[in-house]
């Protein structure tokens, strides 16, 4: 009486526990890798027939670790040489299954196994394929399909970046606090990159990304769940949850970004909203504050205004103004100019935005941000050109298209006039 | 007697749940809450947030301390919970069964209740809006 979906959903949710556990036996990803594909295909023969078992990870640990040590077995009797000191904890093998489900070493082993993606050496988007592919075991074809490549240029990939990080010395004893602290910061940033890759995507491509931005929020709960005090955490997985509720009011029919001012509010998702801002709540109560939470409470502010004109922008610019100094940035300034355009206006936020223009020359928003507050002032030609330039910079087509839209609207009111 | 039925789940699985699969596990167990419901059985229930989203006060120690996260941090974690209104133990089990092949995996505690106070009807409470926050 047991549902396949129900099994899908429970070897994927124990997927990053089991990998990790496995990965610190055997100190090889492939091997363990190798030893959880085994062990799900067992799973998918015996829990339909007996149910599944009351705690799925522990299960496939120690279903993985005795198929694994039977195969090395086997090709040592072949091989000739015993291959046994590979194998970590090999004494403890008969030991009951209760023990598998270690405690202590579960958060270590998934934070090492989000850890191993994020090597400094693999550009963004292979941190994203390899965390997508080991941690949250999508397959090859389907981020391969997402990322617009073949299939086997993304096997190559994702097998390059394993040779790079198996090279890499990953320390498989626990790690000390500054250690662990360090690795929970670059694990954040990287569930941020693949939520990111989800959120930013418009187009004919954005429904391929989208479920990106739930596994991201996936992984952002596991991280939570495994380090449930840490502010920084809280606020990373609110800013998601936050920013994903408008998913649905954000792009239209073609996939083109619809602006927060012109979303269809009714579309947000409830659920999502009310969660990240319990997660807030939670986060502020420790009094530090970070990047994420301070970002995450912008998202809020948001959120919780069911018209646009209902957005508290001076609450919105104190917070950038803080985020200014913990995370100074030139596009953190353009975005507070924003926020002070729509509590005092234009000729104030314009001023601010003069001195980054030299930082930002090559920045399409900062084009487009210029061009709306020229065009509030009522200078027009000058609005005009400073879209012209946003064009020229845009990344995306459907960026182009809209700030095209904005020059043809500009002209249509110029004849009118 | 008035009983509680908790509800536990691997809370991972099922808040990776895609709208669609939500939505048939609702429509599935919304049979078993309607046939409750009909016969004046079904009392105040609830759907919570992640454990992730909850905050703890241990006050057994002075003075008391809060902890972020769930009281207990178990592999199937409490999601929900009905007050429900059964002849005895028998009819009960009979109930959830019934919610339990709408909704496999986990489980249900029953649990008789001791002291019951309605309280006030906060049905008017829009869940999840951004206004109850």
């Amino acid at each position: 009486m047991t549902d396949i979906a129900w099994i899908d959903a429970a070897l994927t949710s124990a997927r990053p526990q089991a990998v990790g556990a496995l990965l610190r036996y055997f100190r090889d990803l492939d091997t363990a890798e190798e030893a959880y594909q085994e062990a799900c295909l067992r799973a998918l023969k015996t829990w339909p027939a007996n149910g599944p078992p009351r705690d799925a990870a522990a299960w496939l640990i120690f279903v993985g670790r005795n198929v694994a040590i039977d195969q090395v077995r086997r090709s040592s009797r072949t091989d000739a040489l015993p291959d046994e000191d590979q194998l970590s904890d090999l004494e403890d093998v008969e030991a009951p299954m209760a023990e598998r489900l270690d405690g202590a070493h579960y958060r270590d082993d998934i934070l090492r196994l989000l850890f191993i993606c994020c090597h400094p050496d693999l550009p963004a988007t292979q941190q994203i394929a390899l965390a997508l592919r080991i941690v949250s075991g999508l397959s090859v074809k389907q981020i391969a399909r997402a990322f617009l490549v073949s299939e086997a240029a993304m096997e190559q990939r994702i097998t390059r970046a394993k040779a790079r990080i198996a090279k890499a010395e990953v320390a498989f004893e626990a790690p000390g606090p500054i250690e662990r602290s360090e690795r929970l910061a670059a694990v954040a940033a990287m569930i941020y990159l693949i939520f990111n890759e989800g959120y930013s995507t418009t187009g004919e491509r954005a429904p391929l990304l989208t479920p990106f931005c739930d596994e991201a929020i996936r992984l952002g709960r596991l991280l939570l769940r495994l380090y449930p005090a840490e502010p920084e955490i809280m606020g990373l997985l609110a800013l998601m949850l936050l920013q994903h509720a408008r998913t649905p009011a954000r792009l239209d029919a073609e996939g083109s970004i619809v602006l927060l001012d012109d979303q269809d509010r009714r579309l947000w998702d409830t659920d999502r909203i009310a969660e990240g801002l319990a997660l807030i709540d939670k986060a502020m109560r420790h009094r530090r504050p970070g990047a994420y939470q301070l970002q995450a409470a912008i998202a809020a502010l948001h959120d919780r205004a069911a018209r646009p004109k209902d957005t508290d922008w001076q609450e919105i610019e104190l917070l950038y103004q803080s985020l200014e100094r913990i995370q100074p940035s030139p596009v953190v300034s353009l975005n507070r100019a924003v926020a002070v355009s729509k509590a005092r206006g234009a000729a104030e936020a314009l001023a601010m935005i003069q001195p980054l223009q030299a930082q930002l020359s090559g920045y399409f928003h900062f084009f487009g941000v210029k061009g709306a507050l020229l065009l509030q002032l009522g200078r027009h030609a000058e609005a005009r050109e400073a879209w012209s330039r946003a064009i020229a910079l845009a990344n995306t087509a459907a960026e182009a298209a809209h700030i095209r839209l904005q020059i043809d609207r500009l002209t249509k009111e110029a004849a009118k006039a | 007697m008035l009983y509680a039925i908790f509800c536990y789940n691997d809370e991972d699985a099922v808040f990776s749940w895609s709208k669609a699969q939500d939505d048939a596990v609702m429509a599935k167990l919304g049979v078993v809450h309607r046939k409750l419901a009909s016969r004046g059985k079904l009392g105040p229930s609830a759907r919570l947030m992640p454990t992730t989203a909850a905050t703890t006060l241990r006050k057994d120690r002075e003075p008391a301390v809060v902890v972020d996260g769930p009281f207990a941090e178990t592999k199937e974690a409490l999601l929900g919970f009905y007050i429900v209104d059964f002849e005895d133990l028998e009819e009960a089990l009979g109930y959830v069964r019934e919610m339990g092949l709408a909704n496999p995996g986990g489980a249900y505690e029953l649990r008789p209740l001791r002291m019951f106070l309605p309280g006030a009807d906060l049905s008017s409470r829009e869940l999840a809006t951004a206004e109850t926050a």
